[in-house]
């Protein structure tokens, strides 16, 4: 039991403690590739701790959702985040949410921060919101489409189970899973706001979303939101990698060894992930906000198809 | 003695509504009546609530009133328990949400009556076992609410609203009394229970269906037969239109829910196709439509749309699954679209109870000229708020909780053998997550323009917060929200009586799974847990709360808004409810509304300013209901003439009528 509470609990501080380390090095990876030097990788912690240190400047019609929200916002994809298996399956608390869940948690931390866009009462915050509600509405039926699929595969929703059942050689190679995963990365690059949906790297420019959307943040406020988005990037990559390679993780048994395993298998896991968007997203550029629409709607018909697909047979 | 409960109950509040026509003139009417009412409708629900949670045996009545030699039956059994407690919850919030709002009515004479006799129609309606009865009850439920819709008859819109009201109405009381017409048969057996003995044919069945389907659908708002629904319920003061929102549109599904799954017989193979593609068209055409619109009630109204299909969706899962003996997944949908009958029940009413205090402090309805308020109405601000998240299904509170087992229910449907449902199902599930992702966009419009931002009329700027019972009784429900999100398994358990008296199975009991989680069929297929994702997110927002203010910094300084160093001072730089919807009505309006934006803009030194139009088309009111409209509109004017025929002209055609419908006969036999 305690030891089942230690895995659960360093399972929470891994993701917490390695979301800013993968978004500097994606950050760098993308630097090196456009033959920059790039910040150091421990860029983001430094930034993190710099805005914590520093005075909030509330503007002066925020109201007390304004200041409630980044906790909200962290809260929710913490949790989000923490129910994702990465080194280990089948933690203690991993069946209070299942895949359906986590995707709602991660819709709830959107409903606010887009909230907290309208708050100050300002056209950008409006045009972020406006544009980050219009992308999710695509986005979550593509996403939810995704689940299904994985869910009729593997006859359950429950990660731990997904995982443990996509790790057994009875999951085969099926054309609905190819379609599910290019339709969840298409979903995890728009929810994350990176090229060629958002520009995370930009903050003045008129088909800007997600940093529209929280211009008005300061401080400690910013902080805990810029660690929610880190958070946020290293869900996506980890739940692409418990459900299509989910190698490392299903050992049974919490001894050391093979808990450090699943931890280096992780580690790994995410540096590869790492590389692929650094690489796809220097060899793109981003498209009009109103390209959106069709690249999720692209994403959505891919759901659809493998959801299709899995219910006229079983062996899809 | 619960039915005993319920029937003095009604009786209760008809007698009330006799009383209020004597005394509601009188200042101390509205006390009087809605407090009256809120100890009817609580001492019923407890009554209701025993019965269900009881699993007690249904109860029967015959009184000797109506029709002579047959009278009128009545019957609380677990279902008719279910809705019960729906209608009195939600009627004992609206009675202590009136009581502080009522205060506000310019003509309380024209609304006390109606709302104690509006509340008995419906308790009558859920309580009724025979044809008679039921009809009888459901009009005088249609009436009641009729009368409170042209409360405000000076209003030009109101007098629209309750015409197109009224007509859909008798239309659906007439599919309705066909419907039972077919099932009691050539012997004329219209007790519930002779009709349930009977096993109806296929045909019958087939045209029972239908007609339920008209005539519950378009008294519970089902694409394309709502078109009433976004004019009535806005139309009425705000508690009835929580009440006609949130409770009598469950009314409706009552009526399906009885007639298909008990009185129409076995279904057949098509029945679950045409229920549930009505029911993720209704779904997401609700949603879009609430979304076009700035009028915060009608946004609402339209959003009841919206969950009316998610509710549809259920119950044509249901349908599926016990047409190929699959009970305990049919329970699962059953349970899932029942729970949403409650939940939603719960947040309707919370949210129309929000409008109306928005209204009564601001005098507005649109959106547009509000803005702010969550600064002068801080606690109703912070139940609205709670209201939005439940109906956008945001765990862990209650709308996420029904969704989630619908969704369930989808997950089990590949075990169907239907072709047609192989394929329908996914779509019908790719249409229930796009109307949920695009309710919480209309979610955050509503709650963003009309309670975040900056005021955009000097009446929103001097609102001031409502008064002591309204906000009591948004507080509760708004807790109810809480607890039946966090708690879940409470209430399917609670329904477990219902899915065995209409099913023959009942999902396995929850009560017993630790930490209170929910499994709807197996622990290592699915597991949903509440209490516990709301204590994690507790923690984890409490931890970052503790450690930022013990580590970092805690200064704070006011400042003018940053807006990329171009603050505007003007409240109308805003982004607006039309502006809001800008770009969902891009991706979505131009193919289902048709939207169109013309620009209108001077050349250099045209001092006008420039213009935008926006051009919407209601596509199902231009080509159902007009050209309708219109083909009866020319008819009338062509029979018109009739009315002024002389005497012989007259007796002539009531004597050709009367040679037609004897040669009608002869052929017929």
């Amino acid at each position: 039991m305690i030891r089942d509470l230690t895995v659960q609990g360093a399972q929470m501080l891994l993701v917490l403690l390695v979301a800013p380390l993968f978004t500097g090095f994606v950050r760098k990876l993308k630097a090196r590739l456009l033959r920059r030097q790039g910040p150091p990788l421990i860029q983001p912690y430094l930034d993190l701790i710099r805005l914590t240190r520093k005075e909030v400047v509330l503007a002066e019609q925020a109201s007390w959702l304004f200041r409630v929200v980044p906790y909200l916002v962290f809260a929710a994809t913490w949790v989000a985040a923490s129910l994702i298996p990465t080194f280990r399956a089948d933690l203690l608390f991993s069946w209070s949410a299942d895949l359906i869940a986590i995707i709602a948690l991660l819709g709830s931390a959107r409903f606010y921060l887009a909230l907290a866009g309208l708050d100050v009462g300002t056209s950008f915050g409006g045009i972020g919101s406006s544009r980050e509600v219009m992308i999710a509405s695509l986005a979550e039926p593509a996403m939810i489409m995704m689940v299904f699929t994985v869910a009729l595969i593997a006859g359950s929703t429950q990660l731990s189970t997904v995982a443990s059942f996509m790790a057994s050689p009875a999951v085969g190679l099926r054309v609905s899973l190819g379609l599910a995963l290019i339709a969840l990365i298409m979903v995890a690059i728009a929810e994350n706001g990176r090229i060629p949906i958002d520009n995370p790297a930009t903050h003045l420019e008129l088909t800007m979303v997600h940093e529209a959307m929280v211009l008005e943040y300061s401080g400690r406020h910013l902080a805990l939101i810029e660690l929610a988005g880190s958070l946020k990037l290293v869900l996506y990559v980890s739940l692409v990698a418990c459900l299509f390679a989910p190698w490392g993780i299903e050992a049974a048994g919490t001894a050391p060894p093979t808990l450090a395993l699943g931890a280096v298998a992780y580690l790994g896991k995410l540096a590869v992930g790492g590389f692929l968007l650094a690489l796809f997203e220097t060899s793109i550029a981003k498209m009009r906000v109103f390209r959106v629409p069709e690249f999720l709607g692209v994403a959505l018909m891919l759901g659809l198809l493998a959801t299709l697909l899995r219910f006229v047979s079983g062996s899809f | 003695m619960t039915l005993a409960v319920a029937l003095a109950s009604a009786a209760a509040l008809l007698a009330l509504a006799v009383f209020a026509v004597a005394i509601g003139r009188s200042a101390a009417a509205t006390p009087i009546i809605y407090g009256a009412s809120v100890f009817v409708t609580a001492i019923s629900l407890v009554a209701a609530a025993a019965q269900l949670l009881g699993a007690a045996e249904p109860l029967g009545v015959t009184l000797p009133l109506g029709v002579p030699w047959i009278g009128a039956h009545f019957r609380l059994d677990a279902l008719s328990a279910f809705f019960l407690v729906v209608v009195d919850f939600g009627a004992l919030g609206a009675s202590l949400f009136a009581l502080g709002y009522g205060a506000h009515e310019t003509a309380p004479q024209r609304v006390l009556p109606f709302y104690a006799a509006f509340l008995a129609g419906m308790t009558l309606v859920v309580l009724a076992d025979d044809a008679f009865t039921f009809l009888l009850s459901w009009e005088f439920m249609s009436l009641t609410s009729w009368a409170l819709v042209m409360s405000h008859h000076r209003v030009p819109e109101n007098v629209r609203a309750g015409y197109v009201y009224l007509i859909m109405a008798s239309f659906g009381t007439l599919a309705l009394l066909l419907g039972f017409g077919l099932l009691a048969g050539p012997d004329g057996s219209y007790t519930f229970a002779a009709m349930r003995a009977a096993h109806p044919s296929a045909t019958i069945g087939a045209f029972a269906l239908i007609l339920a389907l008209i005539g519950a659908g378009s008294k519970a708002g089902v694409v394309p037969l709502h078109a009433w629904l976004p004019l009535a319920h806005p139309a009425a003061p705000s508690h009835v239109s929580a009440l006609m929102s949130g409770v009598m549109t469950k009314i409706a599904v009552y009526a399906f829910v009885r007639i298909a799954f008990e009185l129409a017989g076995a279904p057949s193979w098509w029945w679950s196709i045409v229920v549930l593609a009505v029911g993720g068209i209704t779904a997401v055409m609700g949603v879009l439509y609430a979304l076009m619109q700035h009028d915060l009630k009608r946004l609402l109204a339209y959003h009841t749309v919206e969950n009316i299909g998610i509710i549809f969706i259920g119950l044509g899962l249901a349908l599926a699954f016990q047409t190929y003996g699959m009970p305990f997944a049919a329970a699962l949908s059953l349970t899932a679209a029942l729970f949403h009958v409650f939940n939603h029940s719960l947040f309707k009413s919370l949210l129309f109870f929000g409008a109306g205090a928005v209204l009564t402090a601001t005098g507005e309805r649109d959106m547009e000229h509000l803005g702010g308020l969550i600064h002068r109405m801080p606690q109703t601000a912070f139940a609205f708020l709670i209201g939005c998240a439940a109906i956008s299904a945001l765990p862990p509170l209650n709308g996420f909780a029904s969704e989630w087992l619908t969704f369930q229910a989808i997950l089990l449907s590949p075990d169907l053998p239907s072709w047609g449902l192989k394929i329908l199902v996914p779509a019908v599930g790719a249409l229930l997550a796009l109307s949920a992702a695009l309710a919480a966009a209309c979610f955050v419009k509503a709650y963003g323009v009309t309670f975040l931002g900056r005021p955009r009329s000097p009446a929103a700027a001097a609102a001031t917060e409502t008064d002591g019972f309204s906000l009591a009784a948004m507080l509760l429900l708004a807790a109810a929200c809480l607890v039946a999100g966090v708690l879940p398994g409470l209430f399917i358990d609670a329904l477990a009586p219902v899915d065995t008296a209409l099913l023959g199975a009942h999902m396995p009991p929850q009560l017993g799974v630790p930490w209170l989680a929910i499994i709807p069929i197996t622990a290592s297929r699915s597991s949903y847990d509440g209490l516990l994702v709301f204590l994690f997110m507790l923690m984890s927002g409490g931890l970052a709360a503790f450690a930022i203010h013990r580590l970092a910094s805690n200064r704070l300084r006011r400042a003018p808004a940053w807006d990329c160093g171009y603050p505007d001072a003007s409240p109308a730089t805003q982004y607006t409810a039309m502006s809001f919807a800008q770009p969902i009505r891009r991706v979505f309006g131009t193919m289902v509304f048709r939207a169109g934006e013309t620009a209108e803009m001077p050349p250099p030194g045209d001092t006008r300013p420039a213009r935008l139009a926006v051009e919407m088309h209601d596509l199902i009111w231009e080509t159902l209901y007009a050209p309708l409209a219109n083909v009866i509109g020319v008819a009338a004017d062509r029979l018109n003439r009739l009315q002024f025929l002389t005497i012989r002209q007259f007796l002539s055609l009531v004597f050709s009528a009367l040679v037609i419908l004897l040669l009608v006969l002869a052929v017929w036999s």
